[in-house]
């Protein structure tokens, strides 16, 4: 008997085996399981799911064709405003968005929309034929992407669409931002990106990698290059680290460089030549979805102790619930409530051990979250090799620092004009993280999206 | 996929490289660097750029074959291909004119230090090299660098070019019998810029030093390559490389470049590829 008020259940590997590989730990649903868990959906008139998506989805339209079987149909439907399905699908934070505003939810369990749309992706991906590779017509007018993250993918995929000669900038050697050097390869394995990448690039998006704009090019530059408008899509991935002592010393990473070395530059894999740590003991520093990113890559690079060091309560923690509740079950041990003082080296400079302070929490603050306060004679010592701080990234400064007249905040954030992403230079358009600081993939899709549209109608105009 | 252009080996551990790079080599400034990837197995390693020939499009790397992609860059062929090459990045070195300056290269660090005595030359400054080399056989871009120098001194570790001694003694030297230089500008391993800061201390004469800290991505987002200077953490990637010698803290940079030293020693053992293969 199948329970209406409950999600059909995805399988997953197991808890304990995966957390030794760098393999997807949730699988997807079988077609059957689909369609059992499309006919869930209630096609409200309202459609309150689609109000809570940042690119509206039509997400009852696409459940409906999911239930009568027309599965590529479906993946149509979703990628009429959503440019990588398949990585929305299983990275989105769906539980504040379109499920969590899901009618299904008031009394039960919402339906599972994100795992729909991951499933039509992945099936459409699998059974249609490779499309033939659009170019832009020859007078097409020439708009350039910088950066090739959620957000440049997004706005380069719908400018292509609207019949423009896009190329998308991009510093590193692989394309895909955060999607290949941030996301782990068991929650979004990186064949998915690739394939997803490749069906921009089919439709007519030109990717160059290896070019850094504010060293390579400049902005200014590509306006001299012809192109009529510019999107920054570069996302925030400066590092903060927490100006305690003993930031310097061996075994202390970033979790930007920690994440780049395990994802990017497959250090986990003997085949591949950039070296990591190996750790007995690791403190990873934070609670968003990144730390429990690197603390889930420690596990599985084999490290015995992975602590979460976290200076709030599990309530106040930002990352997503799935990626708490996983993290948990492969064994990561929580230290919350806890905020370290100081990290402590041997004669060879390597660290060794970091001291903490209890803490407990005080009044709200500006943002609304209780405030930490450090618990009198509470500090202590853990015994770890490895630390990875994962407290936070701000925009690189590259590109503000070359580029005259473009406007940003204290935070490094580009200035946009309220309600668009026009940004105080004539023809600058910018997006996701950049603007906002660290948020979610699918935020940085709406930007780029919304930015393509208003590029369009400025070029149309012109 | 970038084509090497031409490939020649200044002494037996050192080659030069040049790549076809239209793009760096419009922008490249002394004291900049770029970062290759041999291959899709390769890691990415930062060189300096020794030299850029914009109306041909290239830029020259000099590079010594210590590890994996420097020896696997070394192997290839002329017209061969890596897979991916990015820059320049970094801040280009501030040099004025008209100025007297010692600019001290040690071992590699000369390939570093030759583009920007170079300039300083082309900048009308008078220009000493001290050149540091462990043997004879060792010394590479003598010619060049006698070529952008009013004096140049080369010596030797074990004196086999007939001048034992150390960058050092040779600076003191030069400094006791009356030169005064308005700057100094040191490359090559971290003690010996230790050593030439603590020196030119005493004298109170600027110095200026290019860190060659581990990186990865080369773009001010990982914080590998971060060095502590005046007290303070700072990328040498975007805030370098080029720092004031004086407010460097070499040990903790010394420490932090040993940190894979295992790994590599490891690798190398491990590696098939170059047994019993001889890379010149």
């Amino acid at each position: 008997m199948i329970d209406k008020t409950k999600k059909t259940p995805m399988a997953q590997l197991d808890p304990v085996e995966r957390s030794k590989t760098f393999g997807e730990v949730a699988l997807g649903y079988t077609k059957e399981e689909a369609m059992q868990e499309a006919a869930r959906c209630l096609q409200c008139k309202n459609r309150t799911c689609v109000s809570g998506c940042p690119v509206m989805v039509q997400i009852p339209e696409f459940l409906k064709l999911i239930t009568e079987g027309k599965f590529i149909e479906a993946a149509d439907k979703i990628k009429e405003t959503n440019s990588l399905p398949a990585v929305c699908g299983r990275v989105c934070p769906q539980e504040t968005q379109c499920e969590g505003k899901c009618v299904r939810g008031i009394k039960g369990e919402s339906v599972a929309i994100g795992r729909l749309e991951r499933f039509a992706a992945d099936y459409a991906a699998a059974h249609s034929k490779p499309t033939e590779k659009k170019t832009a017509p020859a007078n097409a007018k020439k708009v350039a992407v910088v950066g090739s993250g959620p957000a440049g993918l997004s706005c380069a995929g719908e400018l292509a669409k609207r019949g423009y000669s896009v190329t998308v900038f991009e510093a590193f050697h692989k394309s895909g931002g955060v999607l290949v050097y941030g996301i782990p390869e068991f929650r979004l394995p990186k064949e998915i990106v690739k394939r997803e990448i490749a069906g921009l690039e089919a439709n007519g998006v030109e990717i160059r990698t290896n070019a850094v704009i504010g060293r390579t090019f400049l902005v200014d530059e590509l306006f001299e290059d012809g192109y009529e408008a510019v999107f920054i899509g570069s996302g925030a991935g400066l590092p903060n680290f927490m100006g305690i002592e003993g930031e310097a010393l061996v075994g202390v990473y970033s979790a930007n460089e920690y994440l780049t070395r395990v994802n990017l530059m497959k250090a986990y894999d003997n085949s591949y030549v950039t070296p990591i740590r190996k750790s007995k003991s690791v403190a990873v520093i934070g609670g968003g979805n990144v730390a429990m990113d690197a603390a889930r890559c420690a596990k599985r690079l084999g490290a015995e102790n992975v602590y979460i060091i976290y200076r709030r309560s599990e309530e106040e923690m930002p990352a997503r619930r799935e990626e708490v509740e996983h993290a948990k079950e492969e064994g990561i041990i929580f230290k919350l409530l806890c905020n370290p003082n100081r990290f402590v080296g041997n004669e060879k400079g390597e660290l060794i051990a970091v001291d903490c302070v209890e803490m407990e929490l005080g009044e709200p603050d500006a943002s609304g979250r209780r405030r930490p306060v450090e618990k009198a004679d509470s500090e202590f010592r853990l015994d770890i090799d490895t630390a990875v701080i994962a407290v936070g990234t701000t925009p690189n400064p590259l590109i503000r620092s070359t580029t005259e007249g473009l406007d940003t905040n204290k935070r490094g954030c580009i200035v946009v004009a309220e309600g668009t992403t026009k940004t105080s230079r004539e023809n600058v358009f910018a997006g996701g993280d950049v603007v906002t600081g660290a948020a979610t993939v699918i935020l940085a899709m709406g930007a780029g999206r919304d930015s393509a549209a208003e590029i369009d109608e400025m070029l149309k105009a012109k | 996929m970038t084509r090497i252009v031409k490939k020649r080996f200044l002494n037996d551990s050192i080659v030069e490289v040049v790549f076809d790079a239209p793009d760096i080599a419009k922008k490249a400034m002394p004291g900049q660097f770029i970062i290759f990837r041999v291959d899709e197995e390769g890691e990415r390693i930062p060189l300096t750029i020794a030299g850029y020939d914009r109306e041909m499009g290239t830029i020259t790397v000099i590079a010594q074959t210590v590890g994996y992609s420097t020896k696997k860059l070394a192997a290839k062929e002329e017209g061969e291909y890596i897979s991916d090459l990015v820059g320049p990045l970094g801040r280009p070195s501030e040099l004025e004119s008209n100025i007297k300056v010692a600019v001290i290269g040690g071992g590699l660090g000369c390939a570093i230090a030759y583009p920007q005595a170079k300039a300083l030359h082309d900048m009308n400054c008078e220009v000493d090299i001290i050149a540091g080399f462990r043997s004879n056989d060792l010394i590479i871009l003598e010619d060049e660098m006698k070529a952008v120098s009013d004096k140049l001194i080369i010596c030797t570790d074990d004196g086999s070019n007939g001048n034992k001694a150390l960058v050092t003694d040779a600076l003191k030297a030069l400094i006791e019998n009356g030169v005064k230089y308005d700057l100094v500008i040191a490359i090559g391993p971290p003690i010996m810029m230790k050593f030439v800061c603590l020196l030119t201390k005493q004298y109170n004469i600027k110095t200026i030093v290019s860190l060659n800290p581990i990186m990865i991505d080369g773009t001010g987002m990982c914080g590998g390559c971060r060095v502590t200077v005046g007290g303070k953490i700072k990328f040498a990637c975007v805030d370098g490389p080029d720092f004031d010698g004086y407010e460097v803290d070499f040990d903790e940079l010394m420490r932090r470049n040993r940190a894979y030293s295992g790994d590599e020693k490891k690798r190398d053992e491990d590696c098939k590829l170059f047994q019993g293969v001889d890379i010149k």
